[in-house]
């Protein structure tokens, strides 16, 4: 199997945007549950700020999602552009 | 570099049981660790109980050794092993061997020592001998269901070791090793998430001696859903081992079977793991309030429910990676673009099956204390758990695309 130029830079990019997206995806995936028991939490000690505690928790849900949306951009930039 | 192929296999068999035994102490050596310190602790508020306690710390301590007796078992057993026929596959077979059993030992060892250590915790307060001796037997059941992931990794090393694999075929002695990773990795998060309901169970009993019943059904209905990454990773790597695809090119098969493994045994380790805690949380909450049994064990069994979605995910790319089928190929970018895939699957449902887990922990454990809102705790948990899953798609979608699309 000769390895040339071309085809290792082909390589070298799936297997960047497999491990960009892989590691990537366990930060906001710990962080997010985090945000989501702080808010089960609140809700129990207070149930009727329902409405404004879901409200927070998919705010800042959706701001700890960044980094992963990041991560998804790499990869799709590694296999589709670069 | 001309290497004799029965020094490769002796060099396979020697770093295999170096690795069997250094990963397979890790977790023993921490789970017993934590259970001495909780004893401690224990002994230095109540120092008249200490007897108890030593006596439950060293039998805790006793089964948190066992996963790494079983890892110390395969290590010896590598070291002294002489294969018939010793191949390219045979070596393969020996260092996955290694692998499986040691990454398999630290789950299980770490998670046993939680119930130890929450029991001698839990001592301190009780008076009853009764109830103490009760204690010591539900921590020894949950201990023993903690030690099945490392009892499932045993179980494919020593067919790694002692089963016939066929002549020497490269792909074969890929698929093996990716076998073993599979097994060690996906042992690890439901091995110590299993140890959190029996820690929760056993200090539950201690305050609420009457829910005793109650406390170990919901503890073993929790750690069986643990165990579910576990077999996955089981499955996985049993096909990976007997599955016969007839002759197959190396390139890119090599990349498609490594990239299997990977996937479902990364992926087990986060679904382990968080579906213990939500368990964890189901034990506490009934011992607070035993009346809240029926709706408490519905929230973590949907809480766990979820939890696992991330490493069917992983299951699924590990199927269609295993049985897609592919055209040999020349270059090298077809076989990374697999391999890409599985650890980009793995990787990526480690953290939202983890998440989930901590997100249900809080839902469970609040629906203990205010029922009347357990529906709001429910909605509040799903919505939350569904968002955690979100990294785990987009890993999903980046590893399909890396299939079908490159």
């Amino acid at each position: 199997m000769a390895i040339e130029g071309v085809d290792l830079i082909h390589a070298a990019s799936y297997i960047g945007a497999g491990i960009a997206m892989g590691l990537g995806a366990i930060g906001p995936g710990v962080g997010e549950g985090m945000v989501g028991a702080k808010a089960c939490e609140a809700i129990g000690r207070n149930p009727s700020e329902a409405a404004l505690l879901t409200r927070t928790m998919l705010v800042g849900q959706a701001v700890s999602e960044s980094t992963g949306i990041y991560s998804l951009v790499v990869a799709l930039l590694l296999l589709f552009v670069v | 570099m001309e290497m004799d192929i029965q020094i490769l296999v002796k060099l396979a068999a020697y770093i295999g049981g170096g690795m069997a035994i250094g990963f397979g102490a890790i977790g023993a050596a921490l789970g017993e660790g934590y259970a001495a310190s909780q004893a401690d602790m224990a002994i230095s508020e109540n120092p008249e109980k200490s007897s108890d306690i030593v006596r439950n710390m060293l039998i805790g301590q006793a089964v948190a050794e066992s996963a790494a007796i079983f890892a110390l078992v395969v290590a010896i057993l590598l070291l002294f092993i002489a294969p018939q026929d010793p191949t390219i596959v045979t070596a393969a077979a020996l260092l996955a061997a290694g692998v499986s059993m040691g990454l398999g030992a630290l789950g299980s060892g770490l998670g046993s020592g939680f119930p130890a250590g929450e029991t001698c915790t839990a001592m301190v307060k009780v008076q009853d001998p009764k109830v103490l001796s009760r204690m010591t037997t539900v921590m020894l059941i949950s201990q023993a269901v903690c030690q099945t992931p490392a009892i499932l990794a045993m179980v494919i090393a020593l067919m790694l070791m002692f089963v016939g694999f066929g002549g020497p075929d490269p792909v074969k002695a890929v698929a093996l090793l990716s076998a073993g990773l599979c097994m060690g990795f996906g042992a690890i998060g439901s091995g110590a998430g299993s140890g959190l309901p029996g820690g929760a169970a056993c200090q539950g009993i201690g305050r609420q001696p009457e829910a005793q019943g109650l406390l170990t059904t919901n503890m073993l209905i929790g750690a069986a859903v643990c165990q579910t990454p576990a077999i996955f990773a089981m499955v996985i790597a049993l096909i990976l081992m007997f599955v016969n695809l007839g002759d197959v090119p190396f390139n890119p098969y090599w990349a498609a079977f490594m990239g299997a493994g990977l996937s479902t045994g990364l992926a087990a380790i986060g679904s382990g793991y968080g579906g213990g805690m939500a368990a964890g949380a189901s034990c506490e909450g009934i011992a607070r309030n035993p009346k809240t049994v029926g709706v408490v064990t519905t929230t973590m069994l949907v809480g766990q429910a979820v939890a696992q979605s991330p490493v069917i995910f992983g299951l699924l790319i590990s199927f269609i990676l295993l049985f897609k089928g592919y055209g040999e190929a020349f270059a090298l970018a077809p076989g990374m673009a697999l391999l890409a895939a599985g650890i980009c699957m793995g990787f990526g449902a480690i953290g939202p099956g983890i998440g989930s887990g901590i997100a249900a922990t809080s839902a469970v454990s609040w629906v203990a204390r205010n029922e009347e809102n357990a529906g709001l705790l429910m909605r509040m948990m799903l919505v939350a758990q569904a968002v955690t899953q979100s990294t785990a798609i987009y890993s999903m979608v980046i590893a399909l695309v890396l299939l079908f699309v490159i």
